[in-house]
């Protein structure tokens, strides 16, 4: 399980990238200040880009730890944490 | 009254204190929601491109930035200063917001003022909620016994769809005693909501201000261990990150889309894709959301004895194998075309309004007609009449509306609904006591609110708009907005199946 938890890493690593990049393309084929719809708002994608970015920085984050083993031991007591 | 009765009827008093307020903070955060064309009226006039931006951020940014912000800043404060008064400071200011949206005179008396309030306040809505949920759930978590903790817990985690419920049935109850006009007018019925809250709010404080501090929290600062930097350390130490990291993507994510599509996207296809009435779409999404409520204490106590991963993930797997079958038949039920082969048709007097376009007439004919089941709809029908006689003729358009569902076909989307709800219960109804066990007591409040903040928040909040970019690129398919939750839930289902324990953590007193 241990294996698979570590290749899995690999993929959380490149899905947050491709992530971003669709929603940057959407937005730019959407955009449109003459649209009257949410979709063609360029405030909307500007916020959901900004929110989206760090989440996608953290799926980054996460595929590393599972890439680097990190999850193959889960803490069970609270000092564990402090690391 | 011996011990054991004693700590029972207290933990009942912990419980019923800390859901009221939760429920409460739902029902002030929906409200605006459910009140938004009213409130867009009187507030945003379109025409107006600073109000129009100054709604998309009151929409828009309530949910996605402030909430998550929210989080961190009531979680460090209830860690440092304690879950007692940081969620009554979430409440107060939730409270006071809502009241206050409520008496915003309009656009069109104090000008480019009232939506600027107006977007404060519903700011101000969204930083509480963002602090309210961890609180509450830690409160009862650090109150209740090993095992029961997630039977206790599953009540707070009842309030957000009770919110819901109040919400729905004050504005229903409201609206169905006044005309349109008179509920729609500047000083009307749509604020009569926002007023209950200060009243709901005021009750809830009185019975907060009664209870003590959480046990363990107390304890922890007796002896002077409770965190100096909260922030830093639940996102700046890395065994703790891990786990922040783990929560979100392995369990909160797929929870705040299933929660959103259950509860909100199920009510918004009803009335914009299969244009069901107003009151008949608001009571079945009622029905079915009281069949469904008992089911969050269920799992919660269910999640005590066999753990709480595999009851969510399931939630998760069955509405991944069912949502496209379940709103493909709000679909195909909803179709008149169909019911009227099956059905005799009485149609009622047609209305019939001519514009003149040029020389040529656009003919609008409006027919409520009813069928032998029970049913019936508005048909509205366009046609032109062309000034030359010599024009080829075309066949008149038709579109309908205000569809009123016969009693079998209402009660199977009561059935339906019943059963997106229940996918709520199995992956909200744990999710507590899961949060509360994955956390040391000194950082809980701040490490569990800001993932189920961003799960419920973004995630789930970002299911309409996804949907609507789903369907605006591939419109040949009414149900692509469906994609988008299914996807959520599906990386998270792989995600939680594989990296997630499901072991019980008995000692959270650490």
């Amino acid at each position: 399980m241990n294996k698979i938890k570590r290749a899995l890493g690999i993929i959380w690593l490149l899905l947050a990238p491709a992530v971003i990049y669709f929603l940057v393309d959407r937005a730019i084929l959407h955009i449109d200040p003459a649209g009257k719809k949410d979709i063609n708002n360029p405030v909307i994608w500007v916020i959901i880009i900004g929110i989206f970015t760090p989440i996608a920085i953290g799926l980054v984050i996460f595929g590393w730890y599972a890439f680097r083993g990190a999850y193959d031991h889960l803490p069970t007591k609270s000092d564990e944490l402090d690391t | 009254m011996n011990e054991t009765a004693s700590n029972s009827f207290n933990i009942r008093k912990v419980i019923a204190a800390s859901s009221v307020g939760t429920m409460i903070e739902w029902y002030d955060f929906y409200i605006f929601g459910m009140l938004s064309t009213t409130i867009s009226a009187q507030f945003f006039p379109k025409g107006n491109p600073t109000a129009a931006l100054l709604s998309t951020l009151a929409i828009f940014a309530a949910g996605f930035i402030v909430r998550p912000f929210g989080a961190l800043v009531f979680g460090r404060l209830g860690d440092i200063i304690g879950r007692k008064y940081t969620f009554l400071l979430t409440l107060i200011l939730m409270g006071g917001s809502t009241f206050l949206i409520g008496c915003v005179p309009s656009y069109e008396s104090i000008g480019i003022a009232a939506p600027l309030l107006v977007l404060l306040l519903r700011l101000l809505q969204g930083l509480a909620l963002g602090g309210e949920y961890g609180g509450a759930a830690t409160y009862v978590a650090e109150h209740a016994p090993a095992n029961k903790r997630g039977y206790y817990t599953s009540w707070i985690q009842t309030t957000a769809t009770l919110g819901l419920f109040v919400a729905l049935g004050v504005i229903l109850l409201v609206k169905s005693n006044m005309p349109d006009a008179r509920f729609n007018a500047e000083w009307g019925g749509w604020r009569y909501p926002f007023w209950i809250s200060i009243l709901l709010v005021g009750i809830s404080i009185y019975i907060r201000l009664k209870m003590k501090e959480s046990p363990m929290f107390s304890k922890l600062k007796a002896e002077g261990n409770t965190s100096v930097n909260p922030i830093k350390e639940s996102f700046r130490h890395k065994g703790n990150f891990k786990m922040v990291l783990l929560a979100l993507f392995g369990a909160v994510m797929g929870q705040g889309v299933i929660w959103y599509t259950g509860q909100f996207y199920a009510q918004n296809f009803l009335e914009t894709k299969c244009f069901i009435g107003f009151e008949q779409s608001r009571t079945i999404m009622l029905w079915a959301i009281a069949f469904a409520t008992p089911f969050f204490v269920f799992w919660g106590w269910l999640s005590d004895k066999i753990g709480r991963k595999w009851i969510m993930l399931m939630g998760m797997l069955l509405a991944i194998v069912t949502y496209r079958p379940i709103f493909n038949t709000f679909l195909k039920e909803t179709n008149v075309v169909e019911w009227q082969k099956n059905n005799s048709v009485q149609p009622g007097v047609p209305k019939i309004v001519e514009d003149a376009i040029k020389s040529d007439r656009l003919v609008t004919t409006t027919t409520r007609v009813t069928l032998s089941n029970g049913s019936s709809f508005t048909e509205i029908k366009t046609d032109t009449a062309f000034s030359n006689p010599g024009q080829p003729a075309h066949q008149p358009h038709s579109t309908y509306k205000d569809k009123h569902l016969s009693p079998g076909t209402y009660w199977k989307f009561v059935a339906l609904v019943f059963l997106l709800i229940v996918y709520v219960t199995m992956v909200y109804g744990p999710i507590a006591a899961f949060l509360v066990e994955m956390f040391p007591t000194k950082i809980r409040y701040t490490s569990m609110s800001l993932p189920y903040h961003i799960g419920n928040g973004v995630f789930g909040g970002l299911v309409p708009f996804i949907g609507l970019l789903l369907t605006t690129s591939f419109p040949a398919d009414p149900l692509v907005g469906l994609w988008y939750p299914i996807g959520i839930a599906a990386l998270c289902l792989l995600i939680g199946t594989i990296y997630l324990t499901n072991k019980i953590d008995k000692n959270v007193d650490d």
